[in-house]
C-alpha cells in the first residue's frame, strides 16, 4: 500500500468529479460518494501507518518509499509527480482522511437542506484530494500545485453562502491574503531549484541543504521566501488577518480549514523542507531566528484577541492561530517533532471544538456567545466533548495538548531558545484563560438566546464523541516511557546528518506549565462565575481601556493593511488608471471611432454608390440594350433564318477558296 | 466527264435554295430541299462512280432514305399548319418574332 499510497488523494479526487456529475440524482444527494471515497482513503490511510510501522528499522531509521513518474524531461530538467512517503506523511495521511471522513458525515447533518448540498460535497473532496496531493508530493512543484488548489478550495468554501456581500468579502480576503504568501513561495521554489541543481526534489533539496551543497545565502533567500508562503497560509503574524474573517464558511469546512487542511500545509511544508529552514536560519545556533521570532509573536498576539471576542467561532479561529504559532515556534527552536506532534494532536482537538460549536450555531441560530449560556442541560453530548476538546486545547494532564505542548516548551528551553520557552509558558496561560472564559459562557448561567435550543441529530453528534477520544488520548503517542511516536515521525535525510536530538521528559517544566494553565482556568473561572472581576477597573484604568480597544481593534492591522499599504497603493494606480482611461484608451477609441465613420463614408459615397453600385446597374443596362438591337433580327420567318445561314455558309466557303 | 455532272449538281442545288429562301409555300419549300439533297446525291454517286469506289452509292441510299423520312415528318408539320391557320404561307407562321 506504501508504494501506492497515490491512490489516496486519487479517491478524493475522482469522488469529486464524480459528486459534480452524478450527486444530484443519487438519493443522497452525493454524499454518499465523498463519505465512501474518503472512508476508502482512511482504511487505505491506516494500512500504510501500519506498513509504515511495521517497516524494518534496519540503520536506525525506516526507510521512505518513493515512485515517480516523469512527465517531461527537458535538458536534464526532471518535471513530473511522485509520491515521498515517509512518517510525515503517513501521519497527515491519517489525520487528514480521518477528520475529512468526519466532517463530511458531519456535513450530511449541519449542510442538510442547503441549496448547494451537491457542490459542497464536491469542493469539500476536493479540498481534501487537494491537501493529500500536497501532502504525498515528492518535489516542490507539484507541492506548489497541491497547495495552490488548497488556496482555491478554501475560496470556493468560504465563499460558499456568497449571496451575503460579508462571505464573498471573506473569501476573497482570505484568496488575496495567501496569495501574497504565495508569491514567496513561487520564488522560493524558484530559488530552490537552481541552488539545488536544477532538480525540484526534495529529498535531493534537503540533502543539499544539510550537507553544505547549497551555499547559505542561497538557503537563507530560499527559506526566507518559503516561509513568506507559510506566514500566509499558516496564518502567521502578520497575515493572519484573513483566518478569523474565513468563519463566514461554513462551520463544517471551517473544521476542515483549521484542523487538517489549508492551515496545516504551511506548518507541513517547514517540516518536510526542515533540512533548508534548519540551515538557513541557522536554527541549531539557538538564541532567536526568523522562524520562532514569528512563531512566538503569532501565539502571544492571537491568545490575546481569543478574550475579547464574542463570536465563538472567532474564539477557536484565534486560539487556531496561536497553536499554529506553538508549531511553528516549535519548528524555529528546532524542536521538529514536537512542532509535528503538535499538529497531530491539534487537528483532533481543534476539529472537535469546530464540530462542537458547529452544534451549538445549529441549536441556537446564532454564532455569538452573548445568545448562548446554559446550554449545558440542553445539549450533553455537545457540552461533555466540547469541555474535552477545550481541556486538551488548554494543556491539561493527560489529554492529547499537555502532551505536545509540553515538548514544545522542552524542545525550546533543550535547545536553548529560553525566550521561547517563556512565551511557551504565557500562552499556555492565555490559552487556559480564554478557553475557560468562552465554555463558561456557553454552557454555565441561564439561556440568554431566543427559542428552545435542542441536541443535533445523530449525524452530527456521533463525530463528535469519536473526535473526542483522539483529542483525550492522542497525546499518550509521545507521553515518557510509553511514547513511540517520535520514533515513527521523524525527519530523517538518508547520508545526511543528524540535526534533531530527542530530549528527556522534563518534569519540573511539565508541572509548571500545568500549574501555569490551572491558574489560567482558575482565574478566569473566578472572574465570570463569581464576579471576581474588579468592578470598573476597565473605567478607572486608562491603560486597561486602551488595550482592551486595542484588542477589539485587533491591533489595528487589518487597518493598517487597508489604509496604510492598500490605499496607497490603490488610490494613486486608480487615479492613473482612470487619466489613462480618459486620456489614452478612450482618446484611442473616440479617434478610431471617428475616423472610421469617415472612411466608412468616403467608401459608401465613392466606391459603393459609384463603382459597386454603376457596375450592377451598368451591367443590367447593358444587357438590356443589347437585348432591344439584337431583337430586331428575331423575326420569327424561318427563310430569313435559312438565308443567314446559306448566307454565312457561302462567306466560309469564300473565305476557304481564298485562303487556300 | 465529271464536270457536267457537277455543273448539273450545282444548277440542281441552286434552284433548291432559291425554292427554299423564296417560295411562300410550304410544300414547295419542302420540294426545293429534296431537289438540294438529291443534287447533293448526284454529286456523291458521280464522285463513287468517278474514284471506282461504292462509298459514295452507299451515302446516296442513305441520304434517300432520311430524305423520305424528312419529307414524312415535314408534311405532317405542314398538315397542322394548314388545320391551325388554314392556310400554308411561311411568311405568316411568324409566332416567334421577338
Amino acid at each position: 500500500m506504501l508504494k501506492n499510497a497515490w491512490l489516496i488523494p486519487l479517491l478524493p479526487a475522482i469522488s469529486s468529479v464524480l459528486i459534480l456529475a452524478v450527486g444530484k440524482r443519487l438519493p443522497g444527494k452525493g454524499h454518499e460518494i465523498g463519505i465512501g471515497a474518503l472512508g476508502l482513503g482512511f482504511l487505505g490511510s491506516l494500512v500504510c501507518a501500519a506498513e509504515w510501522i511495521g517497516k524494518s528499522t534496519e540503520g536506525g531509521h525506516r526507510e521512505a518509499v518513493t515512485a515517480h513518474a516523469t512527465w517531461i524531461k527537458l535538458a536534464g530538467v526532471d518535471i513530473g509527480a511522485g509520491i515521498h512517503i515517509d512518517g510525515l506523511a503517513v501521519m497527515m495521511l491519517v489525520v487528514v482522511t480521518f477528520i475529512s471522513l468526519l466532517v463530511h458525515v458531519y456535513s450530511m447533518g449541519y449542510m442538510h437542506g442547503d441549496r448547494r448540498y451537491t457542490y459542497f460535497f464536491a469542493a469539500l473532496s476536493l479540498f481534501t484530494a487537494s491537501m493529500l496531493l500536497l501532502v504525498v508530493a515528492d518535489n516542490t512543484l507539484q507541492l506548489m500545485i497541491g497547495w495552490e488548489l488548497v488556496g482555491l478550495c478554501s475560496f470556493m468554501l468560504i465563499g460558499h453562502w456568497w449571496e451575503e456581500g460579508v462571505n464573498s468579502s471573506a473569501a476573497i480576503k482570505a484568496m488575496m491574503t495567501t496569495r501574497f504568501g504565495d508569491v514567496g513561495l513561487m520564488i522560493g521554489v524558484i530559488i530552490l531549484f537552481f541552488a539545488a541543481g536544477r532538480n525540484f526534489n526534495i529529498e535531493h533539496l534537503n540533502h543539499e541543504a544539510l550537507t553544505g551543497g547549497i551555499s547559505h545565502g542561497l538557503l537563507l533567500a530560499g527559506a526566507a521566501c518559503l516561509f513568506l508562503g507559510v506566514m500566509g497560509k499558516s496564518a502567521q503574524f502578520p497575515l493572519h488577518v484573513w483566518l478569523p474573517d474565513a468563519m463566514a464558511g461554513p462551520t463544517p469546512v471551517s473544521a476542515l480549514i483549521h484542523a487538517a487542511t489549508m492551515v496545516v500545509a504551511g506548518v507541513y511544508l517547514v517540516a518536510r523542507t526542515y533540512g533548508v529552514f534548519f540551515e538557513g536560519f541557522s536554527i541549531h545556533s539557538g538564541g532567536i531566528n526568523l522562524v520562532a521570532l514569528i512563531g512566538g509573536i503569532t501565539v502571544l498576539m492571537a491568545a490575546g484577541l481569543a478574550f475579547v471576542q464574542d463570536d465563538v467561532k472567532k474564539v477557536l479561529a484565534y486560539s487556531t492561530v496561536s497553536q499554529l504559532g506553538y508549531m511553528v515556534m516549535a519548528l524555529g527552536c528546532g524542536a521538529w517533532t514536537a512542532g509535528v506532534f503538535h499538529l497531530f494532536t491539534h487537528a483532533f482537538f481543534k476539529a472537535l471544538l469546530f464540530l462542537g460549536s458547529g452544534s451549538l450555531i445549529h441549536a441556537v441560530h446564532s454564532n455569538n456567545m452573548s445568545e448562548m449560556g446554559g446550554l449545558r442541560k440542553f445539549m450533553p453530548t455537545t457540552y461533555k466533548t466540547f469541555v474535552i476538546g477545550s481541556l486538551a486545547l488548554a494543556g491539561i494532564f493527560p489529554l492529547a495538548g499537555f502532551w505536545s505542548k509540553d515538548e514544545i516548551l522542552n524542545g525550546a528551553r533543550a535547545n536553548e531558545f529560553g525566550l521561547f520557552m517563556v512565551v511557551g509558558i504565557v500562552g499556555a496561560f492565555m490559552t487556559a484563560a480564554y478557553m475557560t472564559r468562552a465554555c463558561y459562557l456557553i454552557f454555565a448561567g441561564e439561556y440568554r438566546g431566543h427559542g428552545h435550543p435542542h441536541e443535533s441529530p445523530p449525524s452530527m453528534k456521533w463525530p463528535l464523541v469519536i473526535l473526542s477520544v483522539p483529542a483525550a488520548l492522542a497525546g499518550l503517542l509521545n507521553a515518557p516511557f510509553i511514547g513511540v511516536f517520535h520514533k515513527w515521525v521523524e525527519f530523517d535525510v538518508p547520508g545526511a546528518p543528524e540535526i534533531l536530538h530527542e530530549h528527556a521528559f522534563n518534569f519540573p517544566l511539565a508541572i509548571a506549565s500545568s500549574a501555569v494553565a490551572v491558574l489560567g482556568a482558575t482565574i478566569a473561572y473566578r472572574a465570570y462565575a463569581h464576579n471576581a472581576w474588579p468592578r470598573g477597573a476597565m473605567a478607572r484604568t486608562p491603560a486597561l481601556a486602551a488595550g482592551y480597544r486595542i484588542l477589539v481593534n485587533k491591533y489595528y492591522l487589518d487597518e493598517l493593511f487597508v489604509n496604510g499599504i492598500v490605499r496607497k497603493i490603490q488610490y494613486p494606480i486608480a487615479g492613473f488608471a482612470y487619466w489613462v482611461n480618459q486620456h489614452v484608451i478612450d482618446g484611442i477609441v473616440n479617434g478610431f471611432g471617428t475616423n472610421s465613420r469617415k472612411v466608412a463614408n468616403f467608401v459608401y459615397d465613392n466606391i459603393d454608390q459609384k463603382g459597386v453600385d454603376g457596375l450592377v446597374n451598368g451591367a443590367g443596362a447593358g444587357a438590356e440594350a443589347g437585348g432591344r438591337s439584337l431583337r430586331r433580327t428575331q423575326t420569327g420567318q424561318v427563310q430569313q433564318y435559312a438565308a443567314y445561314l446559306f448566307g454565312a455558309a457561302a462567306v466560309l466557303a469564300v473565305g476557304l477558296v481564298v485562303l487556300t | 466527264m465529271l464536270n457536267q455532272f457537277l455543273m448539273l449538281a450545282a444548277v440542281i442545288f441552286c434552284i433548291g435554295v432559291y425554292g427554299v429562301l423564296a417560295r411562300k409555300n410550304a410544300v414547295l419549300v419542302l420540294m426545293s430541299i429534296e431537289l438540294m439533297l438529291n443534287a447533293v446525291n448526284i454529286n456523291l454517286i458521280a464522285f463513287g462512280a468517278f474514284r471506282d469506289n461504292v462509298i459514295g452509292q452507299v451515302f446516296a441510299l442513305f441520304v434517300i432514305a432520311i430524305a423520305a423520312a424528312e419529307v414524312g415528318v415535314g408534311l405532317a408539320i405542314v398538315l397542322l399548319i394548314f388545320r391551325n391557320r388554314a392556310n400554308i404561307d411561311l411568311d405568316q407562321a411568324d409566332l416567334m418574332k421577338g
